[in-house]
């Protein structure tokens, strides 16, 4: 990948283009993208908005927002759409451009969740659910949150309580230091 | 046959069930699970919304151990789970130079030759065995298969199935006795992803998949992902409360559907481990074929 000093000055739908193989430049603005957006509703910027904003390089408008946080990745617009224009993986793209250059960031709840989950995957290796409610709990302030469903959830023998260590725990490690490494090379010149 | 089974970290916690039916229908249907030693979270969402190669370097870890250990096909029951390896899968089979960079992430061999099938895709091609193996009618019990967004997107990455008009979850509704039901919003997607972090979206997108099965007559859902299932079962109560009555509408796993028409116990198909219950759909599916055609008669339910 070329170094960030040359990507910084070339536009934004370059960059996109070059880390995903798709081309923002052939979204033509039907918006059948957004008609089937499940966050359509929700959102100010819309699928066929932010291609358009990526069109224009509007890094501005689109990291100002929380739009790209709320995408579910549920990829409806990618298969809806009718120029193959990828938009679902456009507005990945999007999410790492703002976390790796440090222009945007998700929603504190959402970045409460991530985070969670992912600290658990490197201290575990898996998902203890208990243990990731409870951090995300702690992380996003909702400490009330669904705490009346846990009894409940219990009794079904749903929660697995105690965490337990796979093997390979270093092995998983390893492989997130190696991808972060890469993330944070990404934006360094 | 014999598969490289993935649990992934649901099936070990909040969908038991999911497990213990598919543990339960595996032999009569000439399968045999065995677990991945050491296999770690795919890394869901979670990796996805923020590091794509971390997203590609977790599955793969998983798919190079399924290649050591000796297997061609690995089941991911789990739809989330599924797409995660299913997508890691195909992006390294078109870029070569990225399957290098991750090969050496992971400083162990791979070649990215496991192939990768959903619950929906493995049960659809033991359809001939499930028909010949099926014990109950099912009492006729109408059925609305619900694929949500993993199991058939992105179109490029899944493939076995139509991303708009998907049909192999009622071919094996179908073979298990079942009626499916025509309904709308099978492939919509429940939210599931923000189902801790936006219970509001969650919701609101549960309850329209909700309403347009009952509409269609369905008496429980069908589903091939945990996320959605525990969407749909655990926040059903939350979504039906604006509405003048419960739907009470008992979701189910694709294998506890099958496990069902196979005549196994529903004790060892974890029916009892849902919220909403699934008391009267099991009574029903499970009633002798009673001679006089009484048995659609509404009757009321001890919940
Ligand atoms: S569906 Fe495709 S072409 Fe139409 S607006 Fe959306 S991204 Fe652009
Ligand atoms: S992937 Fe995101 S933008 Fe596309 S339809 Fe789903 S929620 Fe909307």
């Amino acid at each position: 990948m070329s170094g960030p000093a040359s990507t910084r000055r070339s536009t934004l739908a370059a960059e996109i283009r070059q880390r995903t193989g798709l081309n923002p430049a052939r979204c033509y603005q039907c918006g059948k993208c957004s008609a089937g957006c499940p966050m359509a509703q929700e959102t100010r910027l819309r699928p066929h908005d932010i291609l358009r904003l990526v069109q224009r390089g509007r890094r501005d408008r689109l990291f100002a927002d929380d739009s790209i946080w709320l995408c579910l990745t549920c990829e409806t617009c990618s298969a809806r759409c009718p120029n193959e224009v990828g938009p679902a993986r456009i507005i990945d793209a999007l999410r790492e451009l703002a976390l790796e250059s440090g222009e945007g960031e998700p929603p504190r709840a959402i970045r409460a969740f991530h985070e969670s989950f992912l600290k658990q995957i490197r201290r575990h290796g898996r998902i203890f659910e208990f243990g990731m409610i409870a951090g995300f709990k702690l992380r996003s302030g909702k400490l009330f949150a669904d705490v009346a469903k846990m009894p409940a959830t219990m009794k079904r023998g749903k929660l697995a309580l105690s965490p337990r260590r796979i093997a390979g725990v270093d092995d998983v490690r390893r492989i997130f230091d190696a991808c972060s490494a890469a993330a944070r090379k990404e934006v360094q010149p | 046959m014999r598969l490289g089974y993935f649990p992934g970290c649901s099936l070990h916690a909040t969908a038991r069930e999911c497990e213990e039916s598919l543990r339960a229908i595996a032999a009569p249907l000439g399968v045999e699970l065995v677990e991945l030693d050491d296999w770690a979270c795919c890394g869901a969402t979670s990796a996805h919304a923020t590091n794509h190669l971390l997203s590609v370097a977790l599955p793969a870890r998983t798919l190079a151990l399924a290649e050591q250990q000796g297997f061609d096909t690995v089941l991911a029951p789990c739809a989330a789970c599924y797409a995660r390896l299913a997508s890691a899968r195909h992006e390294l089979a078109r870029d070569r130079s990225a399957l290098e960079r991750v090969a050496a992430i992971l400083e162990r061999p791979f070649t990215n030759a496991v192939k990768v099938v959903s619950i929906a895709e493995l049960l659809r091609d033991l359809t001939p065995r499930i028909r010949e193996q099926a014990r109950r009618p099912l009492g006729g019990a109408r059925v609305a298969a619900y694929y949500g967004c993993l199991l058939v997107r992105p179109t490029e990455v899944s493939g076995f199935d139509d991303a708009e008009q998907p049909s192999s979850m009622e071919t094996v509704i179908t073979a298990a006795g079942g009626t499916p039901v025509e309904w709308r919003r099978k492939v919509d997607c429940c939210g599931a992803g923000f189902s801790l972090s936006r219970t509001g979206s969650v919701i609101r997108l549960g309850r329209a998949i909700l309403e347009d099965a009952k509409k269609a007559g369905a008496e429980a859902i069908a589903v091939g992902c945990p996320m959605c299932h525990s969407n749909l079962d655990l926040r059903q109560k939350a979504m039906s409360r604006t509405m003048p009555e419960p739907l009470g509408l008992p979701i189910l796993y694709l294998s506890q559907v099958v496990g069902l028409g196979l005549g196994l116990e529903p004790s060892s198909l974890g029916l009892g481990r849902h919220f909403v219950g699934t008391g009267r759909f099991v009574e029903k599916a499970t009633a002798p074929p009673a001679p006089a055609a009484k048995s659609d008669e509404p009757r009321k339910e001890v919940a």
